[in-house]
C-alpha cells in the first residue's frame, strides 16, 4: 500500500481506538472526572503516567538533541527520569492518603488559605499553558509532515479528537486511552531503533548496542563517533561543552520541575491507595524508562549513519564527501520539508558537514577548501526519519507519525484536565460558587475543559515567544513554586500560611524574572530580553534553564524564615500532617 | 497509634528516605556529573563509565530505587501497623 494511505489507515485506527475508549470510560461525577474514581490499577496508571510523561519534545525531538548535544543531552535523560523517585518518596503516597482532587486544593487546606490556593491555581495555570501549547503544534507537525496537511488541518483534526475523550472522559477517559497512546508509542519508537542497532552492530537491544563495535569495524559506536566528530571540528560526543555548574543545575531544576508538575501529580491521586502510589510510580517510571534508555543510542546511532552517509570516505579528501547528485531517498524527501537543507557554498557539488563556528578547526577545513559548513539539519529528522534511514518497510514509518501523534495527545489530554479541574474546582466551587452541586460543577469542568482546548489551539497556531521555553519556564515555575510549597507541606509542620505564601511567591517571582531577564517571555513589546543569554553574564554561571534551583532555594530559605516569625500554624492543620504521613 | 510508635514510624521513614536520595544523589549528580571526567577512564560494556551513568546507568538505579522503597515502605507499614487493608 502506498505510504500516505497507510498512514491514514494506521492513525484513523489508532484515533478511532482511543474514541472507543472514551465512550465505554464516560465519567459519570466529579470524582469520575478528576480523579477517574480512585479506582485505576497501578500498573494501569503507572502506564497512564508514562504515555502522560512522554510528549511530542519526548518521542520527536530528545533523541535529535541528544544526537546533536552528546553529553550534555543527558541534562534531559537524568532530569527527566530523576523526579520520579523524588515525586515517589517525597509527595504521590502522601497527597494520595491527602485524598483530595488538585494540586492547589492540598496547598489550600495544608496553608488554611484561599491566596495559598490562588497562587497556585495561577503557577499551574502558567506551566500546564505553556506545555500544552508545545503538544498542540506538535500534532500539527506530525499531522503536516506525514499526511500532507496544512499545520492549521492538523491542529484542527487533533483538538476534535482531545476534545472528544477529554470533555467526555475526564480523567477516567484520558486514563485508559493513555494506555492505549502508551503501547503505540512505545511500540513506534523500539521498532526503528532495534533495526537500526541490528543493522549497525548486530546487536538488537538499542541499549546494548550503544556500547557495541560497530559491524566489521573493529571500533565501538561512541569511540568512532567521538573520532569522527572531533575531525570534524566538533566537541567529542562523549564530553560536552556546558559547566559543571550548569549541567548540575539544570539536571536538578528538571528532577525537581517534574516532580512539581501538576498534571504528573494528580496521575497519583487515582489509584485506590497509598501503597499503590509507591508501586504505581515504579511502574512509570520502568515504563518511561524503556524510551528514556532507548533514546541516546537513537541519538548516538542516527548522528553517526547521518555523518557516514555524508562522508562516506576519508575527511579532507575530495572523494571523502558525498557527492550532491547521489543523496540517497530519504535525504531529497526531507530535503522536500525543509527540515534538511543544502547549499554548496564552495560549489563543488559536494557535501560538507563541520563545525564552522569553532575558529581552532577553521585553518584546517580551508586547507581542505572548505567554505562553510553546507548542510543544516532539524534535530526532529533524527527519530522521524529513521526508519527511512534504515529501509524499514512504510507500515513502520506510518506507526511513527501514529506513535507522534499518540504521545503529543496524551500529554495534551493530561494537561488540559489539570487545567479544567484548576477552573472548576479551585476557582467555582472552592472560592466564588461553593455550594455548587456536583452536576454543574461536572459541567462547569467539561466547558473548562473545552474552553482551554480552544486556548490552547489557538497557542499552538500562533505560539508566542514563550511558548518555545518549556524547559526554562514551566520546568523552572514547578521547581521554584509548587514544589516547596508541597514538600514543606508534609515534613514540615512549622511552615505555616504566611511563610508558604511568600516562598512561593519569592520562587516564582524570582524564576520568572531570571528567565525574562535573558530569554524574554511576555515583555518582549518592552524590549525584553535585556540581559546577553552567555555564561559569563549568568548569575553563578547558571543558565535560565537552571535557574528554578536557585527559586527553589529562595522559596525554602523565605518559606522557613517567615514561618518562624509568625505564628505556628492551628492545631488541626498539624493533625492534618500527622494523618497524611501515615497510610491508614 | 501512641505518639512514640507515630514518630518512631516516621523516623524509620526519614531514614529509609535519606538512604534512597542519597543513592540517588550519587548516582546521578556525583557519577555522571560532577565524577564524570574520572569516571571516564573506565569502560562498562564499551562505553565510558561516566558518560554511561549519565545516559544509562542512572536511569536503571532510579526505577530500582522506587521499587526498593515501595517494598521496605511496605515492611515498614506492617511493622507498625499502619498498613492498608
Amino acid at each position: 500500500m502506498e505510504l500516505k494511505s497507510l498512514t491514514y489507515l494506521i492513525v484513523g485506527a489508532s484515533f478511532a481506538l482511543y474514541i472507543g475508549i472514551a465512550i465505554w470510560s464516560r465519567a459519570h461525577n466529579t470524582g469520575d472526572f478528576y480523579v477517574a474514581g480512585k479506582g485505576v490499577s497501578p500498573l494501569a496508571n503507572g502506564m497512564a503516567t508514562a504515555a502522560d510523561w512522554m510528549s511530542a519534545a519526548s518521542f520527536i525531538s530528545m533523541a535529535g538533541l541528544i544526537a546533536f548535544l552528546g553529553y550534555d543531552g543527558s541534562v534531559y535523560l537524568m532530569g527527566w527520569t530523576g523526579g520520579y523517585v523524588l515525586l515517589a518518596l517525597l509527595l504521590a503516597p502522601y497527597l494520595r492518603k491527602f485524598g483530595k482532587f488538585t494540586v492547589p486544593e492540598f496547598i489550600s487546606e495544608r496553608y488554611y488559605s484561599k491566596a495559598a490556593r490562588i497562587v497556585a491555581v495561577i503557577c499551574l495555570i502558567f506551566i500546564s499553558f505553556t506545555y500544552v501549547a508545545g503538544q498542540m503544534r506538535g500534532v500539527g507537525i506530525v499531522f503536516s509532515r506525514f499526511l500532507e496537511v496544512e499545520i492549521t488541518t492538523g491542529l484542527l483534526i487533533g483538538m476534535g479528537v482531545v476534545f472528544i475523550y477529554a470533555v467526555l472522559g475526564g480523567m477516567k477517559g484520558i486514563t485508559y486511552t493513555q494506555v492505549a497512546q502508551y503501547c503505540v508509542l512505545i511500540f513506534a519508537y523500539t521498532v526503528p531503533a532495534v533495526f537500526i542497532a541490528i543493522q549497525l552492530t548486530g546487536n538488537p537491544l538499542p541499549q546494548l548496542a550503544f556500547g557495541s563495535e560497530v559491524a566489521n569495524s573493529g571500533a565501538s559506536l561512541l569511540d568512532k563517533l567521538d573520532n569522527v566528530v572531533t575531525s570534524l571540528g566538533f566537541t567529542q560526543y562523549t564530553s560536552g561543552t556546558k559547566s559543571t555548574i550548569d549541567v548540575f543545575c539544570i539536571t536538578l531544576a528538571l528532577m525537581v520541575g517534574t516532580a512539581g508538575l501538576p498534571h504528573v501529580i494528580v496521575r497519583f491521586f487515582t489509584v485506590p491507595k497509598v501503597r499503590d502510589a509507591r508501586l504505581s510510580a515504579g511502574y512509570a517510571l520502568f515504563f518511561i524508562a524503556i524510551l528514556y534508555t532507548t533514546a541516546p543510542a537513537v541519538g548516538a546511532m542516527s548522528r553517526y549513519n547521518l555523518i557516514q552517509t555524508i562522508q562516506p570516505g576519508a575527511i579532507g579528501t575530495v572523494d571523502g564527501s558525498l557527492e550532491y547528485e547521489d543523496r540517497p531517498g530519504w535525504f531529497r524527501t526531507w530535503e522536500n520539508t525543509g527540515l534538511l537543507h543544502v547549499d554548496d557554498k564552495n560549489h563543488d557539488g559536494r557535501i560538507q558537514y563541520y563545525n564552522d563556528a569553532n575558529p581552532a578547526f577553521m585553518p584546517t577545513a580551508e586547507s581542505y577548501g572548505w567554505q562553510g559548513n553546507e548542510l543544516a539539519v532539524d534535530r526532529d529528522i533524527m527519530v522521524l526519519a529513521n526508519p527511512e534511514i534504515a529501509h524499514l518497510p512504510n507500515w513502520v514509518i506510518a506507526l511513527v507519525a501514529a506513535g507522534g501523534v499518540a504521545a503529543a495527545l496524551s500529554t495534551a489530554a493530561g494537561l488540559l484536565l489539570v487545567i479544567s479541574a484548576a477552573i472548576s474546582h479551585d476557582l467555582i466551587k472552592g472560592i466564588f460558587a461553593p455550594n455548587i452541586s456536583d452536576k454543574a460543577e461536572l459541567l462547569a469542568g467539561r466547558i473548562a475543559a473545552a474552553v482551554a482546548i480552544l486556548i490552547a489551539g489557538y497557542l499552538g497556531f500562533d505560539p508566542p515567544g514563550w511558548v518555545a521555553q518549556v524547559v526554562a519556564f514551566a520546568f523552572g515555575l514547578a521547581a521554584a513554586s509548587l514544589f516547596p510549597a508541597i514538600l514543606l507541606g508534609i515534613f514540615f509542620k512549622r511552615v505555616n500560611k504566611e511563610g508558604a505564601i511568600a516562598g512561593m511567591l519569592t520562587g516564582l517571582i524570582f524564576t520568572y524574572a531570571y528567565i525574562e531577564f535573558f530569554k524574554g517571555l511576555f515583555l518582549k513589546w518592552a524590549g525584553a530580553p535585556w540581559g546577553i543569554n552567555s555564561a559569563e553574564h549568568w548569575l553563578f554561571g547558571i543558565s535560565p534553564e537552571g535557574i528554578g534551583v536557585i527559586g527553589m532555594l529562595l522559596n525554602f530559605a523565605v518559606a522557613i524564615s517567615v514561618s518562624y516569625l509568625t505564628a505556628a500554624p492551628p492545631e488541626r492543620i498539624q493533625h492534618m500532617v500527622e494523618n497524611i504521613r501515615i497510610p491508614r | 497509634m501512641t505518639p512514640e510508635n507515630r514518630s518512631a514510624y516516621w523516623r524509620s521513614n526519614l531514614r529509609l528516605v535519606g538512604l534512597c536520595l542519597l543513592i540517588w544523589f550519587i548516582c546521578s549528580y556525583v557519577f555522571g556529573i560532577l565524577l564524570v571526567e574520572q569516571l571516564n577512564t573506565m569502560r562498562i560494556g564499551g562505553i565510558k563509565l561516566g558518560f554511561w551513568f549519565a545516559q544509562q546507568g542512572s536511569i536503571y538505579v532510579f526505577v530500582a530505587l522506587i521499587f526498593f522503597y515501595a517494598w521496605r515502605m511496605n515492611k515498614i507499614d506492617k511493622k507498625y501497623d499502619v498498613h492498608e487493608e
